[in-house]
């Protein structure tokens, strides 16, 4: 494209620039939790430090962390299997019998805002006793996991041939059969990117547990918000608890950044 | 196909014959039955709810009071109006400016340079962080005293602001926040749209001499309209719900002052710190119906600029 000296340097400082505006606050979080609360106030210790693992340990020891990595983990795994469970055959059937009615209902769940369904749902689940419980919160995430795996896949099953699946018929395989020995092992792509979405999102949401949980399911991004709300913030602490909510994610999309970039755009170069 | 030879064909039983008769609503069943058990009944009951004075406790009794919630909501210039104009504002602008930068680090990317692996690693990482975490994060740094920010600017000579902390830049600095996380979706989305052009119009135009603005402005821009369109409708649904940064800038109501009080916010506030659930169900229909006549004015403009 274009070739000028200019344009060059122009390029680079601006991806420099942009870079840095990305990164940087985050590093700061990152050194911000391996501060003490003194030197997080003291300009001079910016980059030079002592390190200290203090916050680390108040946050496992005090603030049950431990628990929480475990709940939310827990949480989005279970979420993320089911919804792969529902959603990857409700997606092959919506994208071979172009049952795009059907899709625009699953979609709803995206458009909807979240509070306006909290209400009912609080009322429902604690009529069937299970407020507070993993169930409740497995199921609000599955709704977050669903729709979007049904999206993804949709679009991925779109691109599969159907010439593949009737093969499959031509050797005497039912319909059914033919899904699963050819198009389900063809479509690991497509599943590993949905299902690595579907989990960052649950592992993310807030707004459901906030509502939904109870003191030992409680979620991570739920125990950090509750770190605050005192009358004084204890710094060290809060960013050593948001590292830790943050950089299990962070370090996933490392490894598996091809698959959430073709996930986070499934579905927006189509006409 | 190995494993249709081993398997091969083999006498269906009346069942197998009936469930890949039926597989089309036995594969899509059971996902629709879920999501429309856990939308419907919750989006029917919040309007009977609307249509109630119900407060309190999710159980106690509650009268129909007809349309007089909505005409209380619809009166109301102390809350419901100034979230209304919050949401409204905090959507336009943080869509303007990830729109902006969006393409603008979409074109820069756009075609391969040396260093392209990290440039798109470092995109990634806002967009993949958890946002009760960000929102966490900005805090410390947007910190009046202790937060490197102030201390950035007052190299410049620029006094320091009170950022989060203050009636009027609340507002502004959550915006900030929010560009920052989310301008790398857009340009993810821009990234595959642009990837996705063919090369010819470009040559073409080259061949023809044309500046790289007349390439941007005539072929470029128009053939990536339809993806910007997506984008732009992914983001402004998300936007207009924004609630994560938001709780964890400033908490319950927005702050004292309601600074950042977006309908989200207000509708979440009725319903689970003033249990005023006829009222705040209101407030949750009104902005449903926002929600969705901003997706049906975006939808109209994208067959528009796919035709």
């Amino acid at each position: 494209m274009i070739t000028t000296t200019r344009y060059k340097v122009f390029r680079v400082v601006a991806l420099v620039l942009i870079v840095a505006a990305f990164i940087v606050p985050i590093v700061w979080m990152v050194l911000a939790a391996f501060k003490t609360n003194v030197d997080i106030y003291d300009a001079s210790k910016t980059l030079i430090f002592t390190p200290t693992f203090e916050n680390f340990d108040k946050v496992f020891g005090q603030a049950n962390f431990g628990q929480y990595i475990i709940n939310s983990g827990l949480i989005a795994v279970a979420a993320t299997g089911l919804s792969l469970v529902l959603g990857v055959p409700a997606a092959f059937a919506m994208s071979r019998f172009v049952m795009n009615k059907s899709a625009l209902v699953v979609l709803m769940a995206r458009v909807i805002p979240g509070v306006s369904l909290l209400v009912p749902w609080y009322y429902l689940f604690s009529q069937l006793r299970l407020v507070g419980s993993y169930w409740v919160l497995i199921l609000s995430h599955m709704f977050v996991a669903l729709p979007l795996i049904v999206y993804i896949m949709m679009g991925f099953f779109d691109g599969l041939p159907v010439e593949l699946e009737e093969s499959g018929q031509v050797d005497g395989l039912t319909p059914i059969g033919s899904f699963w020995y050819l198009m389900l092992p063809l479509s690991t792509p497509g599943i590993a990117t949905a299902g690595i979405l579907s989990f960052i999102f649950s592992w993310n949401n807030f707004m459901f547990a906030l509502v939904l949980s109870g003191s030992a399911t409680k979620t991570l991004p739920v125990a950090i918000y509750d770190f605050i709300g005192y009358a004084s913030i204890d710094w060290g602490a809060l960013m050593a608890a948001s590292t830790i909510v943050t950089l299990p994610i962070m370090i996933m999309s490392l490894f598996a950044q091809k698959y959430i970039v073709s996930g986070l755009t499934a579905g927006a170069t189509k006409g | 196909m190995t494993t249709a030879v081993i398997h091969g064909p083999k006498p269906q039983s009346a069942l197998s014959v009936w469930a890949n008769r039926h597989r089309r609503w036995l594969f899509a069943g059971p996902s629709m039955l879920f999501i429309f058990l856990l939308i419907v009944f919750p989006v029917v009951w919040t309007f009977w709810l609307s249509l109630t004075d119900a407060s309190g406790s999710v159980r106690a009794e509650s009268n129909f009071i007809g349309l007089a919630n909505y005409v209380d909501v619809l009166t109301d210039t102390q809350r419901f109006w100034p979230a209304v104009g919050r949401t409204v504002l905090f959507t336009g602008v943080v869509l303007f400016f990830e729109m902006l930068f969006g393409l603008g680090i979409a074109l820069l990317l756009w075609r391969p340079f040396k260093g392209e692996r990290l440039v798109r690693v470092a995109i990634l990482l806002p967009l993949v962080a958890t946002p009760v975490a960000v929102g966490m994060m900005w805090r410390l740094i947007f910190d009046p005293s202790i937060g490197p920010v102030n201390r950035l600017i007052g190299v410049f000579g620029i006094p320091p602001q009170p950022w989060l902390a203050g009636e009027s830049t609340a507002l502004p600095t959550t915006m900030f926040m929010d560009i920052w996380q989310w301008t790398p979706m857009v340009t993810l989305i821009l990234l595959a749209g642009l990837t996705s052009l063919s090369d010819e119009p470009f040559e073409a135009a080259r061949v023809d001499g044309a500046s790289q603005w007349q390439i941007f402005r005539y072929i470029t821009f128009p053939m990536l309209k339809a993806t910007f369109i997506v984008a732009l409708l992914l983001r402004g649904i998300d936007a207009l719900k924004t609630f994560d940064i938001l709780l964890a800038a400033k908490g319950k109501g927005g702050g004292s002052f309601n600074e950042v009080e977006t309908l989200n916010l207000y509708g979440y506030g009725l319903s689970f710190d003033y249990n005023e659930y006829g009222t705040s169900s209101t407030v949750l229909i009104l902005f449903f119906v926002i929600i969705v006549g901003s997706i049906f004015v975006l939808t109209r403009k994208r067959e528009e600029a796919a035709r």
